[in-house]
Formats: structure tokens, sequence, C-alpha cells
């Protein structure tokens, strides 16, 4: 069960478990799932699939130390003095697309769970709607932006505005790679990388990419 | 289900799939060999326009007046003399340290000493290396565009490198196209980074614990770590800085500012805060450039004294705290900055902490060799050179981890000397014994080893002749990215000392050529290597000499223990390999 | 898996890289020991600045003992354990070693970096003497400009604007502040031997540095910021200020001069700025 290898591994992750033992000359056979690394394609793979899950951790920490610097940065400017700083009120739709990615973090999980429970339909249906979501959160981003420029509000007009601008803005590009992935998900099937794991690791980034923008939109909000 | 989990290294496995034709063989290679050779030849051209650039500053310092043939105008102006300042530095800093130990060497040997058969993301492991070479090619075109390169050297401080062309000659296309490559190399590095620690970490053969990883290998997979937290924070400066160049937003860019008797329009930026995010990367950066030479030490230590690196634990512990630790200390390049004092003293102490796990490294390398039977080829004495250019350039690093003595070496060539002994030439070292220990394997050939200790005794002579009397005159008071000595009075008394460091630096330069010529020499005409003719113990020495595609032919190997048994009493030959089987190994009876 | 017998290898080799090592301390200590005109430093002026020589003095003490051993360690390595046919001595270190060269370390370097404070908390720590005469050092591509109240003892407000180096108002003190009229704008800085000196450093333009060797302290001028530092000069004489923070294409060319004189000649340096406003 593609679903309970990938589980498996990612407890194997966990438990620091090293590789064979250490005289056996060689753990014969391939990985614990009968697909060696999940390809389907004959010897395409000698990468264990709990490698993507590893890669996807790791990109994340990368990714967070990104964000991570351009928080630090706002943070200094907004309470270093004479900087000019006018508070910025967060346009009211931000509070709408906030829940909207939250409700899509919550389609995902359901449609990990039909997944899991090997209800493709179910499965399918699900993770459309969690890529219908992050759709109509980026459209709603962009309504916020469009809603500051009427007012007069650029990314130049103030520090404020700045850095509201590059937070939602990078923040939305890299959600927009997310939105590919659930695409590539969805209509594509995937060669080295076993269904299950492809799940897994879009499921991780989109999870991280809406609690990150938890976190940014709380301080924006708390900030202003 | 098994209850096992299981990595790479399977011993059942269908045969890789050969590319074919020249283009995916050669140029868009998934194969980590193929891709660690080209991330090393673009180093190698980056070294040799990087030293070209040092060899001009370093006449120019000498003879200002001089005419040049190739520069408009005749004579070197000032501007580009600092055009040649900050072009060496990020040439040298990014293309040359961080590309050749870790993308170089890293790249080809990481998988061969694990066991495995390539990197766990070969398609992303390309993409690193094409968008580095994007990367490369933009910080060359600074040279072409108006107003040339740069001239806010390596660092990029702002406002200097903010308000555009205003500001000097070099700093509108220049200064833009420096961002774009940096940012670049950000994104290739970052990428870089996630292949070699999901690799480490999920890809290791049976029997390859963490324990029994070369110290190369600790070298390269640390490395990865801090270039993975690193990195995203300068591509984040990167990023608000072209902003505040082209978007009129002022991150860095305070208020009030005139230059050319132009009131400049931004509103309460913080060019601290560049030099924050800045450093943040910074420091992590000059560790990921010393590092794995750090690892490449110990291996060719061990190896060529034929004897177990001395206290092989605490080198790889040591090797965890120097990452760690270089993460907490950026603040010690801005202790004259403004920044406030308090945070001074507390980068200070960290500072020097960071010196003791440095020194532990020392102690083993010279355990190491102690009671050693050791071999002088031409790997060794490069590594034998490591040991002892660290030692002296790690020392000044003391002087200036120390506020209240930077504040008389601050921005004086004493700075100079120091990342030099460290940076450009242990790390080069590093890369010179890499490079010597395992063309063999990479190339099938042995390099020649009469011009290669000519190599050596040239280059470790010329640069201490080089770099430590630059020490001395940064203690006298010599000021660093000073295109010339005619302005201030006390400089010139250091004349002396600049002529002869500039012709041990011609002389050095030209003695590289001895290593060029060898190594395009012998990878056409140099006589055939065996699978292992250093006798040495890891992984890489169980496959042939080029390794196949798929690094072991087929047949993957297990460890059986750690890697550098040598001179294992009670064994026949002097150097048990990873990979033999216990029963196989030849006991004295 | 047979050994091949290894030729044991002629000693030249080791030999050279150890001289090459010894050779290379000898004449680093040599001239660290001699009075080089281009390796040694100016005499402070300040008293701090004598502290920060002697915590220098310091460091060199511990890493000059520490580059003589483990250089001269690493000569007599390379020589006495050269393969001239023995065996080498197996081991795999040794915990007792690592532990008390460790120790010894941490308690060295950060016994350094402690006794290190005194000098820097006196700069940096320690606020400036109420009685301080306060100058200004302005900063701008490529000059250094030097402000003083004048006799009301107040600094004129600036304003940007108001910057023209042509019409003689390289800082733009604003012309309708009554209490800038008196300031006196010169370009090199004259102060009074055994006074407390407040400097109040800033820039106009991109990041400059204002050092002066004697007096052993730096300190960079960043736009959007005034930084203060204090110093009491001992010595009268003229003394050279650079700047180290590379600023542009005229860095090199950035320079001043610090003027310590004596009480007499300091007043009649402000009076003869006074009149002739």
């Amino acid at each position: 069960m593609p679903s309970q290898i990938v589980t498996e591994e990612i407890e194997l992750i966990h438990s620091g478990k090293g590789p064979g033992g250490g005289d056996s000359s060689g753990d014969g056979g391939d990985g614990g799932d009968g697909d060696g690394g999940g390809g389907d394609s004959a010897g395409a793979t000698r990468v264990p699939q709990r490698a993507y899950i590893t890669g996807m951790f790791i990109a994340l920490a990368g990714i967070l130390m990104f964000f991570m610097a351009f928080v630090s940065a706002y943070i200094v400017r907004k309470d270093m003095p004479n900087s000019a700083w006018i508070p910025l009120q967060v346009p009211r739709i931000l509070w709408l697309n906030t829940l909207v990615l939250i409700a899509s973090s919550l389609t995902l999980a359901r449609a990990h769970n039909r997944f899991t429970a090997k209800d493709e339909e179910g499965f399918r249906h699900w993770w459309a709607t969690t890529t219908f979501l992050g759709i109509l959160f980026v459209a709603g981003q962009i309504i916020a932006w469009r809603q500051l420029a009427a007012q007069g509000i650029f990314l130049a007009s103030n520090p404020s505005s700045s850095f509201f601008y590059v937070f939602t803005g990078a923040h939305g590009l890299h959600l927009l790679g997310g939105i590919l992935a659930l695409l590539y998900v969805q209509f594509r099937a995937t060669r080295k990388v076993a269904r299950g794991t492809a799940i897994e690791v879009v499921s991780m980034y989109w999870h991280f990419m809406d609690g990150l923008w938890v976190f940014l939109f709380l301080l924006l909000y708390l900030g202003r | 289900m098994s209850s096992h989990a299981h990595t790479g290294g399977s011993t059942v496995h269908a045969p890789m799939a050969e590319p074919s034709g020249f283009i995916q063989k050669y140029i868009f290679s998934v194969d980590h060999k193929v891709i660690g050779i080209q991330y090393f030849l673009l180093a190698l051209t980056a070294v040799v326009i990087g030293i070209v650039l040092s060899l001009l500053m370093r006449f120019h310092l000498v003879w200002p007046n001089a005419t040049l043939p190739f520069v408009s105008g005749g004579q070197m102006s000032q501007e580009q003399y600092l055009a040649l300042v900050t072009m060496h530095g990020t040439i040298m800093v990014f293309f040359v340290l961080t590309t050749a130990p870790q993308g170089g060497f890293g790249n080809y040997f990481l998988p061969i000493q694990i066991g495995a058969p390539d990197m766990a993301f070969p398609r992303l492991n390309m993409l690193s290396f094409w968008v580095t070479f994007l990367a490369f090619v933009c910080i060359i075109a600074a040279f072409v565009v108006p107003g040339g390169a740069p001239i806010s050297g390596w660092t990029g401080y702002t406002p200097l490198s903010g308000l555009g062309e205003i500001t000097g000659p070099g700093e509108g296309w220049g200064q833009t196209l420096w961002i774009v490559s940096i940012s670049l190399f950000c994104l290739a590095s970052l990428l870089g980074a996630l292949n070699f620690i999901a690799t480490t970490i999920d890809l290791r053969a049976p029997g390859m614990s963490l324990m029994r990883m070369p110290l190369t290998v600790w070298g390269w997979f640390v490395t990865a770590i801090l270039g993975l937290l690193a990195f995203g924070v300068l591509l984040a400066g990167g990023i608000l800085l072209l902003l505040d160049r082209s978007a009129g937003t002022s991150f860095f860019i305070p208020a009030g500012l005139v230059v050319n008797d132009q009131l400049q329009a931004h509103s309460g930026g913080s060019p601290l805060l560049w030099q924050h995010l800045f450093w943040f990367f910074g420091h992590p950066e000059v560790y990921i450039a010393i590092l794995p030479g750090m690892g490449v030490a110990s291996h060719v230590l061990s190896t060529f004294a034929r004897k177990p690196v001395y206290g092989y634990r605490a080198m790889a512990y040591a090797i965890c705290a120097i990452g760690f630790l270089g993460f907490m200390v950026w603040g010690h390049h801005m202790f004259v900055s403004g920044m406030s004092p308090y945070s001074g003293f507390a980068f200070s102490v960290l500072t020097m902490s960071i010196g003791v796990p440095s020194a532990i490294k020392t102690f083993n390398w010279l355990g190491t060799l102690w009671g050693g039977k050791i071999q002088f080829k031409t790997p060794m004495l490069f590594a034998l050179g490591f040991v002892s250019l660290f030692v002296s350039g790690g020392l000044s690093g003391l002087f200036l981890a120390q506020p209240a003595v930077d504040n008389m070496l601050h921005a004086t060539y004493y700075v100079v000397a120091h990342f030099h002994l460290v940076m450009g030439v242990a790390a080069i070292f590093g890369i010179f014994a890499a490079t010597y220990f395992w063309f063999p394997k990479m190339f099938g050939r042995m390099m020649n080893e009469p011009l290669g200790k000519i190599h050596f005794w040239f280059t470790f002579v010329g640069a201490y002749c080089i770099f430590m009397p630059m020490h001395f005159i940064g203690i006298a008071g010599g000021i660093r990215r000073y295109a010339d000595a005619s302005a201030v009075a006390f400089l010139a008394r250091l004349q002396p000392v600049h002529q002869f460091m500039t012709i041990a630096a011609f002389i050095t330069g030209a003695a590289q050529l001895f290593f060029l010529f060898n190594f395009f020499y012998s990878l056409k005409f140099g006589p055939k290597a065996s699978k292992n003719p250093w006798n040495a113990t890891t992984l890489e020495w169980d496959t042939d000499s080029p390794p196949p595609i798929d690094n072991f032919g087929g047949h993957y190997p297990s460890v059986y223990r750690g890697p550098y048994e040598f001179s294992v009493p009670g064994a026949v030959d002097d150097f048990i390999p990873q990979w033999q089987e216990p029963a196989q190994v030849a006991r004295v009876k | 898996m047979r050994i091949r017998k290894r030729n044991s290898g002629s000693a030249a080799t080791p030999a050279l890289l150890s001289l090459i090592i010894v050779v290379m301390v000898a004449i680093t200590v040599y001239v660290f020991a001699s009075n080089f005109p281009w390796a040694v430093r100016p005499a402070p002026i300040t008293s701090v600045g004598a502290e920060i020589d002697h915590q220098y003095d310091l460091t060199l003490a511990v890493t000059a003992t520490v580059f003589i051993l483990s250089q001269l360690g690493l000569a007599f390595a390379v020589f006495k354990f050269r393969d001239h046919g023995q065996k080498a001595h197996f081991t795999r270190g040794s915990n007792t070693l690592e532990a008390i060269w460790t120790t010894a370390t941490i308690v060295l370097f950060l016994g350094l970096g402690l006794m290190g404070h005194k000098a820097w908390a006196e700069v940096r720590f320690a606020p400036p003497a109420p009685d301080a005469i306060q100058v200004e050092v302005t900063g701008n591509q490529f000059v250094f400009n030097f402000r003083y109240p004048g006799p009301d003892g107040k600094f004129g407000r600036l304003d940007p604007k108001q910057i023209s180096a042509s019409t003689g108002n390289p800082l733009g003190i604003d012309a309708n502040d009554p209490t800038g009229k008196d300031d006196i704008v010169v370009p090199t800085l004259t102060v009074p031997v055994n006074h407390e000196i407040n400097l109040l450093i800033r820039s106009q333009d991109v990041i400059h540095n204002f050092y002066v060797r004697e007096l052993r302290i730096q300190q960079d001028a960043m736009p959007g910021m005034v930084i203060p530092l204090h110093f009491t000069a001992n010595t009268i004489g003229q003394f050279e200020v650079v700047c180290t923070q590379l600023c542009g294409l005229g860095h090199s060319r950035m320079h001043s001069y610090l003027n310590v004189v004596s009480d007499a000649d300091y007043d009649a340096f402000l009076k003869q700025q006074a009149a002739g406003q």
C-alpha cells in the first residue's frame, strides 16, 4: 500500500534509523516497498522515495530562511527611529484570503485521507478543490493589490507598503509554484516519483505555505 | 512490509541507461561526475580570470602611472582599480571557492564515497550547474556594459551600491548585473545544497553510518547545510537591493542623502540592514569555502601518513561546531559600523569561540602526522601546506575578533592578509590537494609528479611571500581598497613592501602554469591509473578509474569499517579498505 | 591483496618542506621583533590607544606562541615521520588529549577576548564627559568637513536642500536657524591637547569612515545616523585622517588632518574662525 510505505519511511526518518546493518554484506533486495523506490520503469530509480520527503523538508528550511530574512528586515525597519513609517491598513479582503487558504489546507488533508482510503474519486475531487481554493487565494491577493493601488499605495510609497508587497509577492510566487505542483499531480502520472510520495511532498509544501501565510498575515496585521 | 529502511545502494539493480550523443553526455548531463567536472572547469576558468584581475591590481599599486595597452585612456583610473577589486573578490569567492570544492569535488565524490549511484536528484543537479553558469555569464558581462563593472567591493555596501550610477562609474548596469548574478548563484547553490543534504541522509550504502563517513563527506555535508540556510538570506537581500535601485523603495537608503549635489528621494532605510543581511550570509560563506578543504586535508593527511585520522569523532564534531558557530559571528565584520557596541561584545565572544574547534582540528592534523609513515606525494604536500597556511591565517583572526584591536586593524591590509591566507591560499591548497589526489580517479591517468612538486614549492613559498608581509603593512596603517597611496603621506614608506608582494605575486601566478600544463597534458598523456594508485581506503577507490556511469559497474559496495583504517596492527597490508569483507582481510599469523 | 614494497623515498622533500616552514617562522618572528618602518604602528596619542596596544601585544604573545609551536611542530613531524621504512604507529586518538587541548584553547581564547573588553568599553560604552568639546564630522564624496558649534555652543540645524559647496555651505546649515550662524566649518580637525573631544560622525551620501592611526580608533560614517566617538589626545602634533570605508572612486583621495594643539593655540583658532565669518 503506497501510502503506508511512505508513512513507514517517514517513521524511519524520525526514528533516526540508519541504513542497513553494519556487518551484513549488503542489504539484499530493494527497499521496503515492491517498487523499490517507486518508479514504474525498470531501474529508473535507485533513489528511495523517502529521499523526496527529505528533500522537501530541506527545501522548506531554505525557503523559511529566505522569508525570515524579509521578516527580520521588516522588524528592524519598523522600529527604527526617523524611519518615516506609516502603518499600512491591511486590506480587509486579506482576512477572506486567509480563510480560503486555511480551507485549502483542510481540503488537502481530506484529499490525502481519501487517497489513503484508496478512494480515487474522492481524492481527485478534494485535490481539485484544493487547487481551486489556491487559485482563489491568489486572485484575492491580486484584488488586494489592486485595492491598494486604487488608494495610491504602491511598492515605493512607504516602507510599510514596500514590505507588504514584498511579503505578499514572494509568498504569492511560491504559492503559484504550489498550484502548478497540485495541477501536475492532478493531471500527469509521475515516473520517478511514486504517486504517494508526490502527494506527500506537495502536501508538505502546501501546508507550509499556508502556515507561512498565516504568520506573515499576523505580522502585517499586528504590526500595522 | 519490510521492516528495515533501505537506502539507494541496492545490490540488485538494472543497468543504468547510458546517455547517448555528445549533448546528453557532456553538456546537459545528469551524471554527477560530468556535472562535477563542469563545475570544476567553470571554477578553473574563473580562477584564471580572478588571478589576472589580481595581478592587474598588484601591478597598479606599484606602477600606478604606467600606460597599459588595453585600458582606455592609457592609465588605469581609480574606478577601474575599484572595479578590479570588486570583480576579483566576487569571482574568487563565489565562482572559485564556493564552486570548486563543493560543486566540483563534492558533486563528483560525495555519491561515490557513500556508495550511491548518483545524487538524489540528478536533474536538479544539472539545473544547479547551468544556473551557476548563467550567473557566471552575468558577472563577466558586467565588464562590458556601459559604465563597466561595479566599484562597491564584493560586499556591495549600500548606499554606494544602492543609488545607481550617481555614486560612481559602474554603479549602473554593472552593479545591477552583479546583483542578478549573485541572486542566480544563490538559487543554484540552494538547489545544490538540497541535493547534497538529501543524498547524504538517504543514499548511503549499507554499513555507511554517519560515523563511518569520510571526513570529506562530513565537510561537504555541513557545508551544504550552511549553504542552505545562508544563501536564502543573501537572495532576499539582493532582491531588496534591486528594488531600492529600480523600484524606488528605501530598504537600505536613508533620507536626506545628497550625492553630486542632488537630493536623493529615498526615505529612512538603513545601510546597516544590508550589512546584517549580507554578513549573515557572508560569514557562513567563508566557512563554506574552507570546510571542504578541511575535509580533504584530513583525508589526504591520513592516507599519505598511513595512519587513521587522529580523533575522527572530534574532527567530525569540530566540523559541525564550526558550521554552527559560523552562523552566530557575522557581526565581527561590523564592529565599527555603528552597530550597538553591546552586540559587538557578544559577537566577539562567539568569534573567539570559533577558534576553538579550528584549533582542535589543527591539533588533530598534527596528531595524524605524529608517528606516521609520511609519503610526500603532491597531494600530501598541498595538504601539509594547507595546515601551515590555515594556522597562519587563522591566528590573525584572533586579533580581528577583538573589537578593541579591530579598531586599529579594521579595513587595513591586515584584514586582507588574514582572509587571503585562509581563503585565497589555504582553501586553494585544499582544491589543489583534491585535484592531485583525485585526478587519477576522475580521468584514469596520473598527473606528473615532478611538475606537481615544482608547482607546490613555488606556490607555497610564493603565497607566504605575498601574504605574510601584508600583515605588516596593515599594522603600519595601510588601508585596503586604495587605488593609490599618493594622497596619504604615511603610506609612502609601505611602497617597497608593495613592490616585493607584487613581484612575488607575478612569480606565483606564473607558477600556476606548471599546474595548468600538468593538468591538461596528463589528461591525454599521463600514465594510466589503476583503481587505487594511492592504496586508499574509501569507496571511490573500489571502482574503475574513471568510474562507470553508475559509479560501481553494477556491483555496489557495502561498508564494513571506518574510513581511515591504516596500519592496523595484525593486518598484513598497511590499509584495510572500507569495502573489504572482514573475512577477506589478510591477517598476520 | 599484497602490499607493494614501497620505496621509502629520499629525505630531500621533507627536509626542504621543514626548512621552508622554519625559515618562514624565523623571518616572521624577526620582522615582528624588529622595528621596520613599514611594519610598525605609530605611537598612540591617547591612553585608550595605549590600552589597545597592550591588548594587541598580549594577543601577539599568545598567537606567536601558538604559531611558533604549531608550525615548528609541523616542520618537526614532517621530517621525523617521513617514510624511511618504519611502520606507522596506529592510534585512533586520545580522548584525554582532546579534552586537555580543548579546555586549554577555550580558556586561552576566551580569556584573551574578555581581557580586551575593557579597552572596548572605554571607547564605546562609557559616555563622553559633560564638558567634552563637540565636533561634528561629516564625510561626503570625497572630503571631510568638521563643524564646531561656535560661541553659542549649539549646532545649527542642517537642511540637505541647502547644501551647496559652491556658496560655502557644504553641510547645508539651515539659513533660517539663528544658532547656525556662528557654526565653524573647516576641512581639518583642530583640537586642544588633553581635552576630551566628542566627535559626532555622519555622512551625506555613502558610508565613509573616520580613522586616525595614532588615536587607534575608527568609526564608520553611516548615512542616516549620527555616531558619537570620544577621545582625549595627549600629544601635540599633526596626524593624518583617512577614510577606510570604500566610498567610490575618490576613496583613496579622501583625506584630512587632525591638529592637536595647545589650549592657547586652540583658543586662537576658534577666535580666528569666528572673526573670519
